[in-house]
């Protein structure tokens, strides 16, 4: 048993103080993101959790440059970039798409001035890895309440938003009707989105975040029938992932290139894919089992129909 | 329960809707009938409280004790629902109940009753754990149904509720609405651009055509005076086999015809 833990675990993870930082921020995240994410699937919002995301590099790398946590710079970002994709084209899905790209684009050049400038200037050659795919062991311990309080602050609005936002997300004529504030919903549900992105951005990287803000939830809507289940279910998927993703990193410095670990980002988004791929598999084999399944029970009730037309005639 | 009277609503400088009055009661299942463009969802929305008319007023009365729910229970038109949602029928129906609120709600048997309870009043609780978009449009329509009743309503309003059956599933809904009237004691109001489906269950009838209406029993209103009075030409209703189609008539010039029938009109409302 003691062979079993040592071999997962390689020798000096629990003493590890940055790996007891990576577990707790990274667990946290995970967790917020899941079920911020499982409303980003159900809303078909992944282009905008992804924009939103890739525009926090820009604070990021900013904050890098005027030497702050990149945390601050992608939480101003991104919840000014919701801001902004509200006031402009909020009337045609068409113009708000494009104007979307355009702000983004933008950002992303704003993007690799600054970190053009972070490693040039401020000599920190390892900023554009760390911002755009992230470094969970790089989560210092004094950051860790602030990205607990972020990520509380997240989870809170979404649970405050429950219930009008499930039905404006189902059918936004459904929740207008009840007199849902459809609209002042969405740009909570935004800030809330902003809140998760830009943590999972300062953990697993601004382009690997809509990973985890997508995939666990994804892979939830294909396994459970609910959305308190998909909630848990994407969770649960997420927080494995993470932790899992930074055990095996931990690991890996044992790999080749030895004393060189691998990306713990790169671990947790193969992680979250892979899950993804495996629910698809129980799925294409139960459909085909409820096609059948349905044929058979409509069947009665089918040539019921076809008889009473062929009567009438 | 609904009264509407003198409404008049103009939007983007169009005349929709031009001094419509009507009536619809308690146990009685009424339709709405016009063809597309002809004021139905706007009137819908005007009795909702959505639309401000901009003369004229709807009304609907409650009855006297204390309520918390809403009194109009409403299913819009044509909601699409995506099979991939993590949503099952009583998820739905759970939202009917309080959806517009915040906050999160706990289950408790209250609720789950509720639930139980809208679900089997629409025959429902076959398909109540399956998830809403992968069911077929008339299934879909009975969850939408008990998501429209499960707050206890005095009114029921449904938007096209019949759009996009095939004809058993017409027939079901149908059916099924004109119980929930007669049951538990609701005014429901259905649109519907095609009136045969309704005609073997409904109680009064609301014909919109050139933003005006005309109200009473089918008898009173599906005549070829009254109807051609509210197209403004002459329009033929023909009975084929307890089915009723209205038709533009042959004269459409011909307004010595039409004078004739205003008349006609004219008299017979008074008498």
């Amino acid at each position: 048993m003691a062979d079993f833990v040592s071999l997962v675990f390689a020798p000096g993870f629990f003493e590890s103080g940055p790996v007891a930082s990576a577990v707790v921020a990274g667990g946290v995240v995970a967790a917020v993101s899941a079920v911020v994410g499982v409303f980003t699937v159900m809303r078909g919002q992944s282009f905008a959790g992804h924009a939103l995301s890739d525009m926090g590099t820009t604070g990021g790398s900013g904050a890098f440059l005027v030497g702050v946590s990149p945390l601050w710079g992608f939480v101003t970002v991104s919840v000014v970039a919701v801001a902004a994709m509200e006031l402009i084209g909020i009337r045609r899905p068409r113009g708000r798409d494009v104007a979307t790209g355009i702000v983004f684009g933008a950002a992303l050049g704003l993007a690799a001035l600054f970190l053009y400038w972070d490693t040039t200037v401020r000599n920190a050659s390892g900023a554009a890895m760390t911002i755009l795919f992230g470094s969970l062991f790089t989560v210092s311990s004094s950051t860790v309440p602030i990205v607990v309080v972020l990520a509380a602050a997240s989870l809170a609005l979404v649970l405050v938003l429950f219930r009008p936002l499930l039905l404006a997300s189902t059918s936004s004529d459904l929740a207008s009707a009840r007199g849902v504030p459809v609209r002042l919903v969405g740009i909570g549900y935004l800030l809330a989105m902003a809140l998760a992105v830009s943590l999972s951005a300062y953990t697993i990287g601004a382009i690997l975040s809509t990973a985890l803000l997508v995939g666990p939830a994804a892979t939830a809507a294909r396994l459970t029938k609910s959305p308190l289940s998909a909630m848990l279910c994407a969770t649960a998927l997420g927080v494995v992932a993470v932790l899992a993703g930074i055990v095996l990193a931990y690991d890996s410095y044992g790999w080749p290139p030895v004393g060189h670990g691998w990306p713990v980002s790169f671990f947790v988004v193969t992680l979250i894919f892979v899950f993804y791929v495996l629910a698809g598999i129980p799925r294409r084999w139960r459909s085909g089992h409820t096609g059948t399944d349905l044929s058979t029970t409509d069947a009665p009730r089918r040539a019921h129909l076809v008889h009473g037309l062929v009567g009438k005639r | 329960m609904l009264v509407v009277e003198n409404v008049d609503v103009r939007l983007g400088g169009r005349e929709v809707l031009r001094d419509v009055s009507f009536t619809v009661h308690e146990g009685e299942l009424t339709g709405l009938i016009g063809s597309n463009g002809a004021g139905k969802t706007t009137l819908f929305r005007v009795v909702l409280g959505l639309t401000r008319p901009d003369s004229g007023h709807a009304v609907v009365r409650g009855d006297d004790r204390p309520r918390t729910s809403p009194l109009v229970g409403y299913v819009p038109q044509k909601i699409e629902l995506d099979p991939d949602l993590p949503l099952r029928a009583r998820d739905l129906v759970a939202l009917g109940l309080d959806g517009h609120r915040f906050g999160f709600a706990l289950p408790s048997s209250a609720r789950r009753h509720a639930v139980e309870e809208a679900l089997d009043g629409v025959d429902a609780r076959r398909f109540a754990d399956a998830r809403v978009g992968t069911l077929s449009g008339g299934e879909q329509q009975r969850v939408m149904i008990a998501y429209a009743l499960v707050s206890h309503p005095r009114l029921l309003l449904l938007d096209e509720p019949l759009a996009n059956l095939d004809l058993r599933s017409e027939q079901e809904v149908v059916e099924l609405l004109a119980r929930v009237a007669r049951e538990q004691r609701i005014a429901v109001l259905i649109s519907a651009h095609e009136m045969n489906p309704l005609l073997p269950v409904m109680d009064r009838v609301v014909y919109l055509a050139g933003g005006r209406a005309a109200s009473g029993t089918t008898a009173e209103v599906v005549r070829p005076d009254v109807l051609s009075r509210l197209y403004g030409h002459h329009v033929d209703v023909l009975h084929v086999h307890g089915r009723v189609i209205v038709v533009a008539g042959p004269t459409l010039g011909s307004d010595e015809a039409l004078r004739a029938e205003q008349a006609d009109a004219a008299t017979s409302t008074k008498a």
